[in-house]
């Protein structure tokens, strides 16, 4: 039986790459006494897949990763036995059942992700909320995308499905998932480098809020969160 | 929440942030208004290394347990941070509280290995704490020192306050409360160290002057302060299965080189090898009770998570529980997952049983420490291991399906000849032969035999301690005789042999037995840059090399002298509780080639037994 569980990470813990905190979890698990599977062989390690490893130096209220049990465990309890063995910087949210087909894993549903973008350090000249505006506003917004083979020109404004000012903080709704996947940081230094904004006079903090599924049909998008595709248990 | 010492921009662009910002599972977080004494513990390299170190939990734990003191981590800023923070001024901090080391009351340092040195004077320096001793004030914290190369501080004396010789589990305590009661006292610094001097197994360097004979050698070393003791005694804890051991042990988020539980299950060593620092410092050998270790280990593996568990001890084999133990961890954990490291283990048939059990037979490889490649080397070492018993071991485990042995070797070892350093070779062909004659069907393809060897270098309180070193240049010598014999090897395709740099042997040699005076090269020496020198990437000779000449510090004068048996040595004010007269008939046993039985099969009288407990008094009761 699959599940899958929400967790936040914040404060210094925005430090931890992402394979130091599937080494926290896998500790995490034994600790708290989740009843996790194992594969087989010699060395046997546990079933656990991450939703969308998180860069390091970003805080997040909506991370998932998905594992194998053994036998259920009570919704409500298991995320106080976690919690009372977490350290400051992450918190579980909520463990729930997931169905037990393989092509339901986090990992592959991933569809788009929602961050709160702001100022960290520096400033951005007064008229920015405009000139954001007008950013958004661009039909195309191509940019050299560096992955460590090769380097392609792409079109991301098709892959930025929402955007909203709110306050002083940029709302951003990206591509997720391993067939489009848009970074914050690319969106912010692409909008930076076509306002003229000079790159060390300002420093942006990348939160993200939440990870989605597309349940829409023919071609019709309907994003929903990836906890809502559980189901708490009560035991 | 917690805040950092350092800012995003610095921790976002060095490398492993993780290694500073501290909050690991199981850290300890105290109030540092509500507490007398903060500790600042730190062990001179970097994170992972440092973070492995067992002895350092054990004290972490033992004085978080105390109401009145905090003690916190301290590891050494990596390069890139070191850089960082001497261009903007960033005082070295600790990784609990992230508030700068002066501000501490003690600053503890382990002192694991000789080529730490530089990195010690690294951790003051950034800690805006005055390098020499008799320049700190009643504003700075005090400096303590302990770890094996305690045993020789002298190279290092002018840098520490206080060392602490010994085990921490014994008068840790009562140095913490002699420094409240002076705290309140409003008292100077030096009437605090006069009270430290004059508690068993604590020694304040600046409370004694060494002179030195014409020819340089030590011609006294005594008190100058009434409160020191002319000897200072080495502190062992005897009821080693009631001394304090941490249940919660700091679990690291990056990997740590030892990311695993690990049980203490003795401490010192029957065997005797004449090369042995730890196997003398350790003395009298004391067990665990494999009770009470079972208890650790099931209650560690839930605070930890760790997925494997290590038995760590200088010679697990010569535990007397072993085989209980072993069963007792095989049975109870591995169906949970958790891997059990089974590491310093004698090659027998319950050995092969058990590793075969807890280990990948065709990925893993056995270790061998032969440590001399002929018999009369190995009779000159103690080291009691016949080629009989590794030829059978290893063909037991040829047998069992292994394929790859480790054989690890030493060169430059006293009375050491051509021949047998040849006999290195000889041996490790001798072994791939043993597995060629397997029929072909019971092979698993070639084998693989990897020898490597060190070079020997004497340490203090050991049979060794009067012995001479070489050049780097003889000690490549004897490295290209090996080598050449190895490519002469019938099984030459087989066969890989490696060895160890010859420059840091020799700088190791003159820190593991310098006076006083080799604290200007160590000082010179991290002034003109040098630092992480156990590190191949940082190690810079050339300007070690520098440092000699700026200083007129002779090698030689440390390394190619062999040490008459009149000799007093800069270590000598120390009582390790083993004679010295023990040690000199150790040392002329060794040089006829006659070998001492260990401790459980005839006692030695190497004085050991005054500490009234352990090996000594088995079955005397």
């Amino acid at each position: 039986m699959k599940a899958r569980i929400k967790f936040r990470k914040y404060g210094a813990l925005r430090f931890i790459g992402h394979l130091d905190v599937m080494r926290f979890f896998q500790k995490l698990m034994r600790r708290a006494d989740i009843p996790i599977a194992f594969t087989g062989g010699y060395s046997p390690h546990m079933i656990m897949s991450f939703a969308s490893p998180l860069g390091i130096g970003l805080t997040s209220d909506g991370e998932y990763l998905d594992i194998e049990l053994t036998a259920p465990v009570d919704s409500r309890e298991a995320v106080e036995r976690m919690n009372a063995e977490c350290v400051e910087g992450i918190e579980v949210i909520s463990i729930c059942q997931i169905p037990d087909e393989k092509k339901m894993t986090g990992m592959t549903i991933l569809a788009a992700a929602d961050y709160l973008i702001s100022v960290k350090s520096g400033s951005l000249p007064d008229h920015w909320k405009n000139a954001f505006a007008d950013f958004m506003v661009r039909k195309e917004i191509r940019v050299i995308k560096q992955t460590k083979r090769s380097e392609r020109e792409v079109d991301i404004r098709p892959l930025v499905y929402g955007w909203e000012i709110q306050g002083e903080n940029i709302w951003l709704q990206l591509a997720a998932g391993s067939t489009d996947n848009l970074k914050p940081d690319l969106v912010m230094e692409t909008f930076c480098s076509l306002c003229g904004i000079p790159e060390e006079s300002v420093s942006f903090s990348y939160h993200r809020l939440e990870m989605y599924a597309d349940v829409g049909k023919d071609g019709r998008k309907c994003l929903v969160t990836l906890e809502s595709l559980g189901q708490d248990v009560a035991m | 929440m917690r805040k950092l010492a350092l800012s995003d921009e610095i921790l976002l662009n060095i490398e492993k942030p993780a290694r500073y910002i501290g909050g690991e599972v199981n850290s300890v977080m105290k109030d540092s208004e509500k507490v007398d004494i903060r500790f600042a513990m730190c062990f001179p390299d970097v994170y992972e290394i440092g973070m492995s170190h067992l002895g350092i939990q054990i004290l972490y734990d033992m004085f978080n347990r105390r109401d009145d003191v905090w003690c916190e981590r301290v590891y050494s800023p990596w390069t890139d941070l070191d850089k960082v923070m001497r261009e903007q001024n960033i005082p070295l901090f600790a990784l609990e509280s992230q508030e700068p080391v002066r501000e501490f009351d003690f600053l503890g340092i382990t002192i694991q290995f000789e080529m730490c040195y530089t990195n010690i004077l690294q951790i003051l320096d950034l800690s805006q704490i005055p390098l020499h001793a008799s320049e700190r004030s009643e504003e700075d914290p005090v400096v303590i020192g302990g770890g094996p190369c305690s045993y020789n501080p002298e190279p290092l004396a002018d840098f520490f306050d206080i060392f602490y010789i010994g085990e921490g589990e014994t008068v840790y305590d009562e140095l913490l409360d002699t420094y409240k009661e002076w705290k309140s006292s409003g008292k100077s610094r030096k009437e605090f160290l006069e009270r430290a001097a004059g508690i068993e197994g604590l020694y304040v360097p600046q409370f004694y002057d060494a002179a030195y004979n014409e020819d340089g050698t030590l011609l006294s070393f005594t008190p100058n302060n009434a409160h020191a003791p002319a000897k200072v005694k080495k502190q062992v804890v005897m009821a080693v299965t009631d001394s304090p051991y941490p249940m919660k042990p700091v679990v690291p988020f990056i990997k740590a080189t030892q990311d695993r539980v690990v049980l203490e299950i003795q401490r010192g060593c029957i065997r005797g090898c004449r090369f042995c620092q730890a196997g003398m410092i350790y003395r009298p050998t004391r067990e665990r009770n494999v009770e009470k270790l079972k208890e650790y280990a099931r209650t560690m593996l839930k605070t930890t998570g760790h997925e494997e568990i290590s038995l760590s001890s200088l010679s697990s084999s010569d535990y007397s529980e072993l085989k209980e133990l072993v069963i007792f961890l095989i049975n109870e954990f591995k169906d949970k997952g958790i891997n059990i490291s089974l590491p310093s283990l004698r090659i027998d048939a319950f050995s092969l049983d058990v590793m075969s059990r807890v280990q990948d037979i065709r990925k893993s490889s056995l270790t061998f420490a032969p440590e001399a490649g002929s018999q009369r080397m190995r009779d000159v070492i103690n080291k009691g291991l016949t080629e009989e018993d590794i030829l059978d071991g290893a063909g037991q485990a040829f047998e069992g399906g292994w394929s790859k042995v480790k054989l690890y070797f030493m060169l430059g070892l006293p009375t050491e000849t051509e021949e047998d350093m040849r006999e290195i070779a000889h041996l490790s062909d001798r072994v791939a032969r043993r597995y060629y004659e397997l029929p072909k069907e019971q092979r698993n393809g070639k084998c693989q035999i990897t020898a490597s060897s060190s070079f020997f270098v004497p340490k203090p309180f050991t049979p060794f301690q009067w012995a001479s070193m070489f050049s780097a240049e003889e000690y490549a010598r004897r490295a290209s005789i090996v080598k050449e014999e190895f490519q002469a090897q019938l099984n030459r395709k087989s066969l890989k042999y490696n060895w160890h740099d010859a420059q840091t042997t020799v700088l190791e040699g003159v820190m593991a037995r310098g006076d006083r005076r080799v604290s200007r090269v160590v000082e010179e020496a991290y002034r003109l840059g040098c630092l992480f020198d156990s590190w191949t990437e940082c190690f810079r000779n050339d300007l070690w090399m520098q440092a000699f000449e700026n200083t007129g510090i002779d090698i030689g004068f440390y390394n190619l002298r062999q040490r008459g048996t009149e000799e007093l040595f800069p270590w000598d004010f120390i009582d390790i509780g083993v004679s010295r007269k023990f040690l000199c008939r150790e040392w002329e046993k060794a040089v006829n080639g006659e070998v001492t039985p260990n401790c459980r099969m005839q006692c030695s009288g190497c004085g050991a037994a005054s500490f009234g407990g352990g090996v000594c008094y088995e079955g005397k009761n």
